[in-house]
């Protein structure tokens, strides 16, 4: 069975760390992930700001190099959801649809690939912190994974869950919305790390290092403490610290 | 009273009309606090429902099968309507629909008209008409009122004036009193309920809008909570209703889902406070009535959407807000910075769908995150995220994309489109970023990093990415790899075989 990594290109440039976490974790249960080298990005900033046919140059490289796999994981929920966009980006591409189809088939977000499909949801990991979670809309809304990374958090010992007030609010990423609609974005961003602070919680975690990067953007402009993970990293370090 | 111009003009850009929104504190605060009430109303009222996402699904499946079949259910309201008694008029642009109420008004003689509930009078204008021939229009909506008293247009589909706080309400009516009125919302609901009396006893016309239109008796339903649009039918002796052509559901059953779901999603009542069904002008048994009754079905842009198969179904909106009160966008920029008559999400989209200009309209399909919670909170399922990205490409492949963009993008693709580009790039990157990056981050307000780092610090590429890691990695984790669990294994073979006969049964199976 050939389970194969897509690193999202913001992990594999700015986040190399996550994706790492990624393979440790999963090769402890003998999931041994492969990483096909031709893979770059799923082209979502383009397909969003309504450049399809550069979208689909970009998105031609997935469907290439996850070919022969089997499943695909990711870090990123609204990455693997831009896989979920590809029949209808490939809708008159009779060559290129079937193949599109397929590949949004087998492509999992991380946490959604734990709990359903391997069926784990108790790693063995300790966190003795305090920890809230904000779910990001494309993974949560638009996949529908909303359960399981509570399912994970919930089996982690010591680790204490915080409620995020208005946790299912755009943080104001939105890609290029954040560098168009600046300001905007910036008062989305500001609210959000407002209720961050109010639930006083050590830890941000996510299933999206966009989100995550623009949260602790604003958390590092203001001079805020609060450090800003992705689950998987989380895990790995809580299964490390046991 | 002068017609519902708002002051001075407004920016051309949606951007510079969201600017002067955010540097509104008062409107940030009174918007956020209104949108917060009505989307916890929602959400209790959707639990207390208890099976909320199949009346969802079968009110969508209502306003796909009316819409799919409007000519022919137009017609059977327009028929039975006429049976009734009622004059029918259609309307096909914003033009033609001021001239049949202007003709009306004329004929009539009608000095003043009552209005309420009606975004699409909104979209026509039609008060500034009404005024250029003598006729005051004045609205009974409490909001609208309102509104109407600053000179300014609906911020919100429901909520008109929800951008206003009970301070700025007061100084306002305070002036139509002649005397200060204390900022009580009982003082000023009981100033201006005395004030409309007045004004429904006078009018000659009532002038209505219309939630729904039920084609097997050619009726009208009206939601309220307020009991004016009750006096506006009912009081003056002509009557006229201008609706949008997709109003109409084929019968009252249907109505039954539609009055389940337009409340909730609008305010999370149960059910609106009146909700009058109008069959026909004053029959003779009837105690009161108009003795004329005129309705006016207007198009204006909405059968422009009829076959497109990507915005077709935003015939299918009931006009409820529900987008507008979850919208994270919204609650910052309220509905002024939209520019049209409809704001938030579906005014995003309905805008520039219904306008035949559209280039003046497209920039505001840039306003949105595309996080999908409009989507999420509509009662009839629209996809309104995704309407946005159609409207984005549009615009693009109708070369009409900005030129730095397309630049970009294009770079994008070149780039993205070969991993040994893509891999050129970052090191490239690398190498550029070390000028301005300091402690991991980037704080230097460079081209497009003007917005961003304004309220943020950017990342930097990492000194060694995913792919140059991977090669060392690899061969540590193959050293240590676990055996995996024979459960496990049989759980994600199955997983394979699943997808196998999902394939073969050719898209069947999909649950509701």
């Amino acid at each position: 069975m050939k389970v194969s990594m897509f690193v999202t290109c913001l992990s594999d440039a700015v986040f190399p760390r996550v994706g790492e976490a990624m393979v440790r974790l999963l090769a402890r249960y003998g999931v041994k992930l492969d990483f096909p080298p031709s893979q770059t990005c799923c082209g979502q900033p383009a397909y969003n700001s309504g450049y399809w046919e550069e979208a689909r140059t970009s998105g031609k490289t997935l469907l290439q190099a996850f070919e022969d796999s089997d499943f695909v994981i990711s870090p990123s929920g609204s990455c693997t959801h831009m896989i979920h966009n590809y029949p209808k980006l490939f809708e008159n591409d009779p060559v290129w649809l079937p193949r599109a189809k397929a590949l949004q088939e087998k492509s999992y977000e991380f946490a959604q690939f734990f709990v359903q499909v391997l069926g784990v949801t108790d790693v063995g990991a300790v966190f003795p912190h305090k920890v809230t979670y904000h779910p990001s809309c494309h993974g949560s809304r638009l996949l529908g994974v909303k359960d399981e990374p509570i399912a994970l958090m919930e089996q982690v010992k010591g680790l204490e869950l915080v409620p995020l007030p208005f946790a299912e609010d755009c943080c104001g990423f939105g890609g290029t919305f954040a560098v168009k609609m600046a300001d905007i974005s910036g008062a989305m961003v500001t609210e959000k790390v407002d209720h961050i602070k109010e639930t006083e919680a050590e830890v941000l975690v996510g299933l999206d290092m966009a989100c995550l990067m623009n949260i602790g953007g604003n958390l590092r402009h203001r001079g805020e403490k609060v450090r800003v993970m992705h689950l998987a990293e989380l895990l790995e370090e809580g299964v490390k610290l046991a | 009273m002068s017609g519902g111009a708002a002051t001075g003009t407004k920016p051309a850009t949606v951007k510079a009309r969201a600017d002067l929104a955010l540097n509104d504190e008062f409107l940030r605060k009174a918007v956020k606090y209104t949108t917060e009430k009505l989307r916890s109303g929602k959400k209790t009222a959707m639990e207390q429902h208890g099976n909320w996402e199949e009346w969802r699904e079968r009110g969508r499946q209502i306003r796909l099968h009316t819409i799919a079949h409007l000519d022919y259910y137009l017609n059977l309201f327009a028929n039975n309507a006429r049976a009734n008694g009622v004059h029918v008029h259609f309307a096909e642009s914003d033009a033609d629909a001021v001239r049949i109420s202007l003709e009306i008004a004329r004929r009539v003689e009608a000095k003043s008209v009552v209005k309420s509930k009606s975004m699409v009078t909104e979209e026509l204008h039609l008060n500034h008409a009404l005024d250029s021939i003598g006729v005051e229009a004045i609205e009974t909506d409490l909001g609208e009122y309102i509104i109407q008293l600053a000179g300014e247009t609906p911020s919100h589909i429901i909520i008109p004036a929800i951008h206003k706080n009970r301070y700025q309400v007061a100084d306002l009516l305070s002036e139509q009193a002649g005397e200060k009125l204390a900022p009580d919302t009982k003082i000023l609901a009981g100033f201006v309920r005395k004030k409309l009396r007045e004004k429904f006893l006078e009018a000659d016309i009532g002038m209505t809008g219309c939630n729904f239109a039920i084609a097997e008796t050619g009726s009208m339903v009206l939601f309220e909570n307020e009991g004016n649009a009750r006096m506006v039918t009912t009081v003056p002796r002509t009557q006229i209703t201008l609706m949008g052509m997709e109003r109409i559901i084929p019968s009252w059953a249907d109505l039954e889902v539609m009055a389940t779901l337009l409340p909730r999603s609008a305010t999370g009542q149960k059910l609106t406070v009146y909700m009058s069904g109008i069959t026909g002008p004053r029959r003779e048994a009837d105690g009161d009535g108009p003795e004329e009754m005129h309705i006016v079905i207007v198009d204006n842009g909405r059968s422009l959407q009829l076959g497109d198969p990507e915005f077709q179904e935003l015939l299918n909106c009931i006009r409820c807000g529900a987008c507008l009160n979850v919208c994270p966008v919204y609650r910052h920029i309220g509905g002024h910075a939209y520019g049209g008559t409809y704001s938030g999400p579906i005014g995003a989209v309905l805008t520039p769908a219904l306008k035949k200009n559209v280039a003046e309209w497209d920039d505001i399909a840039n306003a949105s995150s595309l996080c999908g919670a409009c989507s999420e909170a509509c009662p009839v399922k629209i996809p309104l995220h995704d309407m946005l990205v159609y409207l984005r490409r549009r615009k693009v492949e109708a070369g009409r994309g900005n030129a730095v963009e397309t630049a970009g993008m294009k770079g994008f693709a070149a780039v993205m489109g070969k991993a040994g580009r893509y891999k050129a790039a970052l090191k490239l990157g690398r190498i550029g970023q070390k000028l301005v990056v300091r402690d991991g981050g980037i704080k230097a307000k460079l081209g497009p990093l003007k917005g961003w780092n304004t309220y943020r610090i950017a990342p930097s590429i990492a000194k060694e990415t995913f792919r140059e890691r991977w090669t060392t990695l690899d061969q540590e984790i193959r050293a240590g790899l676990a055996e995996m669990a024979p459960d496990m294994k049989a759980r994600m073979e199955q997983k394979l075989k699943e997808r196998g006969t999902k394939g073969k049964e050719g898209g069947h199976g999909h649950g509701g």
